[in-house]
């Protein structure tokens, strides 16, 4: 039975609502090769007109920064100068 | 997903500290062994009930009375089996694979919502369905939208968006029938008699035989015990049936204004949890024929993953060939 098959390829799904916005990950799919993934992804991800644009990646294929290191990737707390509120400018100078 | 990085060590103060925080925990952080455990129990008997919740309503598919009736059908059970595919693949993410939780569906060895080993022996039973085992459902999934697992929250929000259109048509079918002849209110009345009992027994244990709620509670995939939503889905159902005239079938159901913290809420009388844990234990009217009918979808359909792996793999060669 099921023990002797072998496991689909699993796909990310990306979906994008309408021109303008972009594509964004919405789940996954299990499909033999990038076509099924394609529809399949269509018949879960998009039974309401959620999308008129459909990506589908390979899992595997992902390759992912560490979320143990996000204080060291991603801290910029020393950074403030790289925001406006950093800046002094007279309040009646307006908006800038 | 790599599951490498998870293995890191994370102390339950640290954890704890992040939940509390209400922060969401994503499938490559370090989490507990046990959260992760509960999860992948929770999400994958939560995926299966979806898979195994559309053969009672298949079962009137071809039967539906009127051409609109039998459209929401055929949507409503297609997006049951999309809902399962959601879940299957937040399961995934940590890290169980799909074909361990098939096998497990199909060798009965793992769990899904006893409702579904109820039979839909009249059309009013689809109509008792969408209205009181959808609106169970609901009440369940709504504060799981806010779950601490991300992958799960996210389902959850998908689902929750599909599913409210599950309940109306429930609702609207008895609506309908109720209005109906002599004869179909009888038949909804009888379909809300079969399903009051086993949809309020969906919650699942009381609190006091519910050995999983406190920790679920704590790491925030749970954020109401089970007799907080028995109760708020006691509240919404009473006065739902009494506007079309049917009857709730349970004698001591009566107003209690110290409920819901003085508030106010419906007292409802005994459950029969030895009913429960039989169904639970797999002795319910239907347990056997639902295992049976998905051990005969999936070894029908084992030539059609055959040919679709063969297909992939006869145009992959063309593809090396061509360059």
């Amino acid at each position: 039975m099921a023990s002797e098959e072998k496991e689909t390829i699993l796909w990310e799904v990306f979906i994008q609502p309408k021109n303008g916005l972009s594509h964004r990950h919405c789940g996954s799919i299990h499909a033999p090769d990038r076509e099924m993934a394609i529809l399949s992804a269509r018949n879960v991800y998009s039974r309401r007109g959620e999308g008129q644009s459909i990506w589908v990646v390979k899992s595997i294929d992902i390759v992912s920064s560490d979320p143990d290191e996000k204080e060291e990737t991603f801290s910029s707390d020393d950074k403030i100068y790289r925001h406006p509120t950093f800046y002094d400018v007279p309040d009646d100078v307006g908006h800038m | 997903m790599a599951r490498e990085q998870n293995e890191k060590i994370v102390s339950l103060e640290e954890f704890q500290e992040k939940i509390d925080r209400d922060e969401k925990i994503e499938p490559k952080d370090s989490m507990p062994e046990a959260y992760r455990k509960t999860l992948i129990r929770q999400i994958g008997q939560h995926a299966h009930s979806e898979v195994v919740g559309m053969l009672p309503e298949g079962n009137w598919i071809t039967r539906a009375p009127t051409l609109r009736r039998k459209l929401s059908l055929l949507a409503k059970v297609q997006d049951e089996a999309g809902h399962g595919l959601y879940l299957y693949c937040a399961a995934e993410t940590l890290g169980k694979s799909r074909m361990e939780m098939t096998q497990e569906l199909l060798s009965g060895e793992a769990k899904y919502s006893s409702i579904f080993n109820y039979p839909t022996p009249t059309w009013a039973d689809i109509g008792a369905i969408g209205w009181l085992v959808d609106g169970a459902a609901i009440m369940n999934q709504i504060p799981l939208c806010r779950c601490s697992y991300g992958p799960y929250a996210r389902a959850m929000i998908r689902i929750c968006k599909e599913e409210s259109f599950h309940q109306r048509q429930g609702y609207e079918i008895m609506l309908t029938l109720a209005r109906g002849t002599k004869a179909q209110k009888e038949m909804a009345q009888r379909a809300l008699n079969r399903w009051w009992w086993p949809s309020v027994m969906m919650f699942g244990p009381s609190d006091a035989d519910s050995p999983n709620t406190e920790n679920s509670v704590k790491w925030k995939i749970k954020r109401y015990t089970n007799d907080e939503l028995r109760q708020k889905f006691v509240d919404a159902i009473v006065p739902q049936a009494k506007k079309i005239g049917l009857t709730v079938p349970d004698k001591d159901l009566k107003w209690d204004k110290k409920r819901n913290n003085g508030q106010g809420g419906y007292a409802y009388g005994e459950i029969n949890w030895d009913e429960f844990w039989r169904v639970v234990r797999g002795d319910g009217p239907m347990n056997n024929e639902r295992i049976s009918a998905k051990q005969k979808a999936w070894n029908e359909g084992s030539w059609v993953r055959a040919a679709a792996h063969a297909h992939a793999l006869k145009k992959q060669t063309a593809l090396h060939a061509a360059e």
